[in-house]
């Protein structure tokens, strides 16, 4: 199972702190999977122009053709003025529509405060459904004062990146054995 | 119709198209030569002539897994190599060619052939063609608009008197040679939404649509509103044919044709757009009214009679050879397209009186 941890934004810590620790999990509960962990701060990514996302070069080509080779995807993403930031919405503006068909994806959301805490279920999931992921539907949501010093420190947000790293694992060998069984009835 | 070399009453058209594209078969995970893949392109247009088929047309894209990105060369040779079957191509990526180029060269496989080419001009769905040739994807609408119209001014008049903003203007020219019959049946390339139809049916030119699957009912809407647009400027509608396209695959079995064509179409898709085809989605191909060509023979002549009803289009143009799919089963195909397909079709398409 190929496993792409997606630090979608490329300034602040929050996301990144997250990410990094949310890998973490994934390494240490499944070493046997492939876990890889993107950081759009590390890419330059160009803005979609509508072809296909297989037509670009460079690191965008490059991000694009690692999210479309993964089973699942763990989302992280700040809240820019009530919503997601420009960079996470260009990763999907860049993909095919149905890019998330038999992926599952996965939520961390990081903030300065709870304000907008249902952004995730009005904002992203919608997205990602019409993208036809399977979505965890739980996720997890981190504040300012769970971090201290570019580390998690409220042992709640571990525990609930724990389960979540499980529900993503869990959701995608369900999934796919409900693909493998219908693909096998299809006969061809 | 008879402007474009359509006869009614001989019942709808059908023809083979092929892209060009170059992918390797999945079930061997090998790829043949261009070279080869090329003068397979002419051997298959052969075998579709003495099959009875009406039509054969190479589409350029000029990029990683194609070979005819030299359509027009190809045809020519095609012109050589047959009789009487029709040279089209399809489609032709007008937006980055010059127009006058275009014509010429057409005119000429039309001389070669003794009156048997026609152009399908279209957009294109890649970016490759822009890229290499040097034409910029933010006046995708635009140069194309302006150079179909120019098309079609150059195949209307003799003498051509013409300024836009992407190509050089044209005093008083003579776009030589000229077709065998003066004239040649130029088509607009639509893909399916209805905007593009709309298009189409407002400057009065032929439509050839692309209907690659999904429900066939969902087409109806751009070939209605492609008469409307057409009658709404002017155009009588009925006096302009329209073709539909489709991924083809027949089989002596609706399974045995899934089985057959489904590899070729999802490594086809993986390969040039960067996603498989969904079996779900594919499965669905044995209703009758879903739009992909997939299916026993009896399954294909109901589908197109259905479609007829729906559209009536005069032509429909089968794309045989998607996704690698090898020399020995596309002979198949043809035959079967030529003993059974063919036969019923045009005996219940056959327009009485004309």
């Amino acid at each position: 199972m190929r496993i792409v941890i997606l630090s979608g934004s490329i300034v602040g810590t929050k996301t990144k702190t997250a990410m990094l620790k949310t890998e973490e999990i994934f390494l240490q509960k499944y070493p046997e999977h492939d876990v890889q962990l993107l950081d759009l701060a590390d890419y330059q990514i160009e803005y979609s122009d509508g072809r296909n996302y297989i037509d670009y070069e460079g690191d965008t080509k490059y991000v694009t053709e690692t999210i479309m080779k993964a089973d699942a995807l763990i989302i992280g993403t700040p809240i820019f003025q009530a919503s997601i930031p420009a960079t996470l919405k260009n990763i999907f503006d860049l993909l095919p529509i149905h890019a998330f068909r038999d992926k599952v994806a996965s939520i961390v959301v990081t903030a300065g405060t709870a304000k907008h805490y249902l952004m995730a279920e009005q904002q992203l999931k919608p997205i990602l459904s019409y993208m036809k992921a399977q979505i965890v539907p739980t996720y997890v949501f981190i504040e300012e004062q769970d971090f201290l010093r570019k580390e998690i420190s409220n042992d709640d947000i571990i525990f609930r990146l724990d389960r979540l790293a499980e529900d993503t694992v869990t959701t995608f060998e369900a999934y796919e054995a409900i693909r493998i069984k219908k693909d096998e009835a299809y006969g061809f | 119709m008879k402007k474009y070399r359509i006869d009614s009453s001989k019942g709808i058209e059908f023809g083979l198209y092929s892209l060009g594209d170059h992918i390797l078969n999945p079930l061997t995970g090998s790829r043949i030569s261009a070279q080869q893949r090329i003068q397979e392109l002419v051997e298959v247009s052969q075998l579709a002539e003495q099959a009875g088929i009406d039509v054969f047309g190479v589409g350029e894209s000029h990029q990683k897994y194609f070979a005819s990105q030299a359509h027009t060369v190809i045809l020519g040779a095609i012109a050589q190599a047959t009789e009487k079957i029709k040279i089209t191509s399809s489609a032709t990526v007008l937006s980055v060619l010059d127009p006058v180029r275009v014509y010429e060269d057409f005119s000429t496989i039309d001389l070669l052939s003794d009156g048997r080419a026609e152009i399908v001009a279209g957009r294109g769905s890649r970016v490759g063609a822009y890229q290499l040739l040097g034409v910029d994807l933010q006046d995708y609408e635009d140069i194309f608009e302006e150079k179909l119209e120019l098309l079609k001014l150059i195949n209307e008049e003799e003498r051509i008197t013409w300024q836009g903003n992407y190509r050089a203007p044209l005093q008083n020219a003579e776009i030589l040679p000229q077709p065998k019959d003066g004239f040649l049946p130029i088509w607009r390339a639509v893909g399916g939404p209805p905007a593009s139809a709309i298009k189409a049916g407002h400057m009065g030119i032929p439509m050839m649509l692309t209907t690659l699957g999904g429900p066939a009912m969902n087409f109806k809407h751009s070939v209605d509103a492609y008469r409307q647009a057409a009658e709404n400027n002017g155009f009588d509608a009925q006096s302009l044919p329209i073709g539909t396209t489709s991924l083809f695959y027949v089989a002596d079995s609706n399974n045995e044709a899934l089985q057959g064509m489904y590899p070729h179409i999802n490594s086809g898709f993986q390969a040039i757009r960067g996603a498989g085809y969904p079996k779900q989605q594919f499965a669905q191909t044995t209703d009758y009214r879903d739009a992909l060509m997939v299916g026993s023979k009896e399954l294909i002549i109901e589908k197109l009679l259905y479609q007829h009803e729906l559209y009536g289009m005069q032509r429909f143009m089968a794309q045989i050879d998607f996704g690698g799919v090898p020399f020995d089963k596309l002979m198949k195909n043809i035959e079967m397209i030529g003993n059974d397909i063919i036969p019923a079709i045009k005996k219940h398409t056959r327009e009485k009186g004309e």
